[in-house]
């Protein structure tokens, strides 16, 4: 495996021009001659897909959901951010370049995310021009905030729905193109292969959701925008339908997988109920933390109601430990801070797992109509989960896994390691190094989408001989009979467990080794249960029903059967990068003060994964990452 | 906790539905209605009997994936609520539940609780959009927006397209669906060049889709989970009226 990042010569600010203008272009005419396929429609998926039909080419969009409106990019709470500056607080692209790169824990590649930088403002004029309702100033201008980890305002929101709104607009945009016949839509069909011809993306597999017919679609190049593997853990903040089945199988089929350890666990969610059946955990924006404040009691297992806890006797331990950011740390370091008291029995709620998060002073300082504008869904959300009311009663809060900065490897173009492959949004690895900075993913997946892969891709057409293709073709076939085939194995096994039971069980082992924190020990404990677990999901699942015809729980095992081979190349990452970083927290790596240690002399890479085959260890490749710009330092948040 | 369900069962589009009697025992109060479906559901598999199928993905109340009718209300009881946002603390011990699909000629039952409402997305499709190809947007700040008319926009643009409206409406009306589309871009500025068009055309083809027509029971905006208002609906009748005459289309 090559991993050539082929990041264009010249400097850093002219890096993304210059390609531009050195890239090929695909004449107006010939445009419609080309197949593209897309397969996801949430931010990343759903642009590409508009954008690409608006400029003529002939797209087929693909996505699980009912609709590509579901998209789990609706779930984005918080903001976007873009380097406009407006707020003359001393923004600019240099420094929301900086402080990625920096959030990331040096570990992105520099030249992507000056080019995310420098799009970034492209991307609000895009959605304004769409119709996208962000919150304005009373003069009728748009509003900003500032977001976890950014001394400036340059997150722009739609209260606490801005994935939503995006996602409209982005959804709306590729309506317009499938009502013009340059998209066709198929909703409710899942990818399920990657067909490679000569070497090259041609094509995937599908099945229908609804039919159960698997078919296959020949294209001349294939987008991937499937999202993040956050289910891995089972209890995450993603949508119950999110997998990493896209992804693993076109690892399967030659793309680089890059430091799947790189998973970021968000601080502000709803902590899990007490023995319950929760299929996932809620998040909550945390925009949450600009005007609440995290405590717990002085006090161990004080079981005191939060109101009767005089101020004397409340820990506000992020500000005490971090007087310069308090609150707006950077969420890996606010999710270790909360874990760490809550190992050491400082916990509130029933089970003891979680923090305060308390409005009082902002709502006493601010008024309580100023809070119900900035967070009133938030908190709506928040009573029926709970049934409590955070205006009077503080909030609890947990950690929970919620993105992956981890994901197929690509170039400088968005171009995996198979050729014709692109993988864009959260599915790719690029931008955000060990650690996403918030706001960062919507602006992401819309730089992608938007902005990048229409232009890679077709320098990409226009400099390759593809010749044509149809969908029956031996590959096709072939790959079609490896999928019925697996199909049926899952049908055969009628054994005595859900699929469910087992991806419960692999989360729950993921979660204690490699979740928030982990150490060598555990790691190679999860490295040897693994295996066992996956054997025994192959002799004992019970699927239901047929592959004819709607059934969901068939679905569900495919998806468990892939998260339980992904799983191992997850932590057998974690356990070869010795070092802390971002998201990836080794206890055997820490400063005296319990923060992140990296090790830049050995660790400066990408870790790139290359699937070898089903009874093989995977090899590992690495991109050297070379910081020209922004200097390596060890964080300090204090 | 200890429900007793009635819950609708349909093998397929063309087959014949019929209610099955199911009990759910020893439910956690914490727990939220499609949470206790999946406690069914695995122990269905568990006895090798085919579960139950219901649309979900988000479970935050914001995908506009989940809903149902539980005992005749869009969604369950809650104001402003989607069915993955009830908890069983929400119902009384020992209730009967009846559980059905949305139910409309234009919303076909593909399997038990799961329909088809890609018709709402033929409407978006008709025109519930503004034409801006990428990169040809001008300055974001270019064009103020007053915040009263942003706010508007935004109270309509939260529709989540989950179809209880058109489940609520003894019409089966897809009226405020398709009111919010259009009050959320005929407020903006950025809307104006194609909305008399906009809304000519996402209408013709709500009436295509087989959705009634609203006679003003108010149903749509009290199932709401997003509390859309009926107001939307007279906007958009105002704006149809208007273009209709102009366009003479």
């Amino acid at each position: 495996m090559q991993l050539d990042p082929k990041v264009p010569g010249g400097p850093i600010q002219d890096k993304w021009d210059n390609h531009r203008f050195a890239m090929k272009l695909v004449n107006p005419a010939n445009r419609r001659k080309y197949d593209v396929i897309v397969v996801g429609t949430g931010l990343a998926g759903a642009s590409a897909a508009a954008t690409l039909g608006e400029a003529g080419y002939h797209v087929q969009s693909f996505c699980f959901q009912d609709t590509p409106r579901r998209a789990h990019s609706i779930a984005a709470q918080g903001g976007i951010n873009a380097a406009k500056n407006y707020r003359n607080d001393g923004d600019s692209v240099w420094r929301l370049f900086y402080d990625t790169v920096k959030g990331g824990d040096y570990r992105s590649r520099e030249a992507n995310v000056y080019r995310l930088a420098q799009i970034s403002v492209n991307i609000i004029d895009q959605c304004v021009a769409q119709g996208v309702p962000f919150a304005r100033e009373y003069g009728g201008l748009l509003a900003n905030r500032s977001f976890g980890g950014a001394q400036v305002s340059r997150t722009f929101y739609a209260r606490g729905q801005t994935g939503q709104q995006l996602l409209l607009g982005a959804y709306q945009a590729l309506s317009r193109q499938i009502h013009a016949g340059t998209v066709t839509m198929h909703p409710r069909t899942e990818m399920l292969d990657v067909v490679v011809v000569d070497g090259r993306a041609r094509g995937i597999v599908v099945r229908d959701l609804v039919t159960g017919k698997v078919s296959s679609h020949s294209a001349h190049a294939v987008v991937l925008a499937t999202g993040g593997y956050s289910p891995v853990f089972y209890l995450s903040t993603n949508a119950v339908g999110c997998n990493v089945t896209a992804t693993w199988r076109a690892h399967k089929r030659g793309a680089g997988f890059a430091n799947p350890c790189f998973t970021q666990i968000h601080p502000t969610c709803i902590p899990p109920a007490e023995g319950g059946h929760q299929s996932k955990l809620t998040l909550m924006s945390e925009s949450l933390r600009n005007d609440g404040r995290v405590w717990v009691p002085k006090e161990k297992g004080d079981k005191r109601a939060p109101g009767s806890i005089p101020e004397a006797e409340r820990d506000y331990y992020l500000e005490r430990r971090y007087p310069a950011f308090g609150n707006l740390v950077p969420r890996d370091v606010a999710s270790r801070a909360a874990k760490e008291r809550v190992d050491a029995g400082y916990g509130v709620g029933g089970s003891g797992v979680g923090v305060y998060l308390d409005f009082q002073d902002a709502i006493g300082r601010l008024g309580k109509g100023t809070i119900e504008e900035r967070y009133g869904n938030l908190f709506q959300m928040y009573e029926r989960i709970t049934g409590e009311d955070p205006y009077r009663v503080p909030m609890r809060i947990y950690p929970a896994p919620h993105y992956t900065m981890g994901g197929l490897w690509v170039d400088y173009n968005l171009m995996s390691t198979v050729p014709g492959l692109f993988v864009i949004g959260e599915a790719n690895f690029s931008d955000h190094g060990a650690n996403r900075l918030g706001a960062s993913a919507l602006m992401q997946g819309l730089a992608d989408g938007y902005f990048v892969v229409p232009y890679t891709l077709a320098d990409y057409l226009a400099s390759t001989r593809l010749d044509p293709i149809a969908a029956d073709g031996a590959e096709f076939r072939g790959a079609e009979e490896d999928v019925r085939a697996k199909v049926q194995k899952l049908l055969s096994v009628k054994g005595k467990r859900t699929a469910e039971s087992f991806h419960r069980e692999l989360g729950d082992l993921m979660w204690h080794a490699a979740g928030m924190s982990r150490n060598a020990e555990g790691l190679g404990k999860a490295l040897a249960r693994v295996p066992g677990l996956r054997a025994e999901f192959w002799e004992n699942v019970n699927v239901p029903g047929s592959g004819e015809d709607l059934n969901q729980a068939l679905e569900r095992a495919g998806r468990v059967a892939d998260f339980l081979e992904f799983a191992e190349i997850l932590v057998r990452d974690a356990l070869e990068r010795n070092e802390s970083c971002g998201g990836h927290f080794r206890e055997e790596y820490q400063t005296e003060d319990g923060e992140a240690r990296r090790v830049d002399d050995q660790y400066s890479h990408a870790s790139v994964w290359e699937y070898k085959g089903p009874k093989m260890e995977p090899a590992l490749h690495k991109e050297p990452l070379e910081f020209e710009h922004v200097k390596p330092t060890q964080r300090s948040y204090k | 906790m200890n429900f007793k369900l009635r819950v609708w069962r349909q093998a397929g589009p063309q087959a014949k539905g019929h209610f099955q009697e199911l009990e759910a025992r020893d439910v956690s109060p914490d727990t939220s209605f499609l949470e206790m479906l999946d406690i069914l559901n695995a122990r269905m598999i568990e006895e090798g009997k085919e579960p139950i199928a219901f649309d979900s993905d988000c479970r935050e109340g914001i995908c506009g994936a989940c809903g149902v009718m539980i005992n005749g209300v869009a969604h369950g009881p809650l104001p402003g609520t989607t069915t993955c946002q009830h908890h069983m603390r929400h119902f009384k011990d020992g209730d009967t539940l009846v559980v059905e699909p949305w139910r409309a000629r234009a919303f076909p039952v593909l399997k038990d609780l799961m329909v088809d409402r890609s018709a709402f997305d033929r409407i978006i499709q008709a025109g519930g959009y503004i034409t801006a190809d990428t990169g040809s947007a001008p300055e974001a700040n270019a064009i103020p927006v007053p915040k009263a008319v942003a706010d508007q926009a935004f109270e309509s643009a939260a529709c989540i397209g989950c179809g209880a409206c058109v489940a609520a409406c003894p019409n089966a009306s897809a009226m405020l669906f398709v009111g919010a589309k259009i009050g959320h871009l005929a407020a903006l500025p950025q809307g104006q060049a194609e909305r008399p068009d906009r809304a000519v055309d996402m209408v013709r083809t709500m009436d295509d889709q087989g959705f009634g027509n609203c006679t003003n029971h108010g149903e749509c905006e009290k199932a709401c989970p997003k509390e859309i208002k009926m107001t939307n609906i007279y906007r958009m009748n105002a704006d149809f009226l208007r273009a209709s005459c102009k366009l003479q289309k």
